[in-house]
């Protein structure tokens, strides 16, 4: 009963990770400008990786590799927001798609 | 199943090629060859050959593209169009392609079981290297073991490219202006505190790569790249100024000899012992823990020169800059 109930929400984890993945990669085709589609990937990248890493680990059980799988949760928290924020902060400064602001650059 | 998979890799595969022939904004060829590296990284996971998966994320994806990236900033962002007629260069591709689809109709089928690679030493390295070598990871003790002569040549190759780029880039050099502070870090506080978190862990996982190599998948080439792209990541968020003084270029060229020497001096050392070249096993008294050193300083003299040559490509790079 409990490993069904384990079988299946992994499931369900890995598909709403995968469907929210080509949503998000839709979502960067079709978005209007640079910064809606910056927080498409960067949202893709967390959100995604998290509920795909959580199903992952869920059929691995306690083991090593949940560990690793943590591992790379974690490295990718740190990284993904950290390069969306750059992105979009840097094209920002650069002046990118605020033409409509009176800053002067 | 993985024949789907297969497919939709292969198929991305051929797609991101096309891309990086047609672009002419050079930037996004950079990038779409990172992603071709990560693609055919993925299809060597598929094909259970992890080593070979590490190797091109690492060096693919990972370096290449910070290298070829820091060539961009020395040249022009956008192709030039070639004034050339196409007709002589289809020719020679035509010619020399058939040559070669030609070349391996002899061959024998994918994975045929009874391909002679199959027949002649796979076995052996499969059944026996662990009585013989004693790594659980089979493809380290071929690497570093049975096929040791080959691992030396890829890394005196790697050694004399380094030594080659070095070379070409002392007679262009131009020091016009300081550039290194291009981007403001001071709006970057995330990226900054982020990367100061990051980067220790990153050489530590190189050193676990460096030394976990035995057991499972990694070793010299992947760890050096890793160990390099931590200070990479160090001169571009932090300061380029403070890796140039801790490897000064006198510096970096005596380690990347360093570890060529290494290499060669194991093997004059089993010579002396009364071996072959480069069998490790009259190291030590226990031919297997014999096997273990070589192996172990063999890795580290790989990984120090791939360190040095890729840091010291990186800062020669850096320190070149276009004339305005």
């Amino acid at each position: 009963m409990w490993e069904t109930f384990i079988l299946y929400s992994s499931y369900i984890l890995l598909i709403l990770g995968s469907f929210l993945s080509i949503t998000f990669g839709l979502g960067l085709l079709r978005f209007p400008d640079f910064y809606s589609r910056t927080h498409a990937a960067g949202v893709a990248d967390t959100l995604c990786a998290a509920l795909i890493i959580f199903g992952l680990s869920l059929q691995s059980g306690f083991s090593l590799i949940t560990l690793k799988l943590f591992l790379i949760l974690l490295f990718l928290w740190f990284t993904s927001p950290t390069s969306s924020f750059t992105l979009a902060s840097t094209a920002y400064r650069c002046g990118y798609g605020v033409k409509n602001k009176e800053t002067g650059n | 199943m993985e024949l789907a998979i297969d497919i939709i890799l292969l198929g991305f595969l051929i797609i991101v090629a096309i891309a990086v022939v047609k672009l002419r904004d050079l930037f996004a060829s950079v990038i779409l060859f990172g992603i071709y590296s990560l693609l055919s990284a993925a299809i060597f996971v598929t094909l259970d050959a992890v080593d070979v998966a590490f190797t091109e994320a690492a060096v693919g994806a990972g370096i290449s593209s910070i290298l070829i990236l820091s060539t961009l900033a020395l040249t022009s962002r956008n192709e030039k169009p070639s004034r050339h007629s196409i007709f002589l260069p289809l020719l020679v591709v035509i010619i020399t392609g058939s040559t070669l689809v030609f070349g391996t109709l002899d061959m024998p089928a994918f994975a045929d079981p009874d391909a002679p690679i199959h027949k002649h030493v796979a076995p052996r390295y499969i059944q026996d290297s662990y009585q013989e070598v004693g790594m659980p990871n089979i493809v380290t003790s071929v690497l570093a073991s049975y096929r040791g002569y080959d691992t030396m040549g890829e890394v005196v190759v790697i050694f004399t490219a380094g030594v080659a780029v070095l070379l070409l880039l002392s007679s262009v050099r131009h020091k016009e202006d300081e550039l290194s502070n291009l981007v403001d870090l001071k709006h970057h506080p995330i990226l900054l505190y982020v990367t100061q978190i990051l980067i220790p862990l990153i050489l530590m996982f190189a050193l676990y790569v460096q030394f976990h190599g035995d057991y499972g998948p990694g070793g010299g080439f992947q760890a050096g790249v890793i160990f390099a792209a931590g200070f990479i990541l160090y001169s571009m968020i932090i300061g380029i100024d403070k890796v140039r003084e801790t490897f000064t270029p006198k510096c970096l060229r005596w380690l990347a000899v360093t570890g060529v020497m290494l290499y060669i001096g194991v093997g004059i050392a089993t010579l002396i012992l009364g071996g072959e070249f480069l069998n490790y096993s009259v190291l030590a008294e226990d031919k297997l823990s014999g096997q273990h050193w070589g192996i172990f300083l063999v890795e580290l003299g790989v990984g120090i020169t791939v360190t040095a040559t890729m840091l010291s490509l990186f800062l020669s790079f850096s320190e070149v800059r276009r004339t305005p």
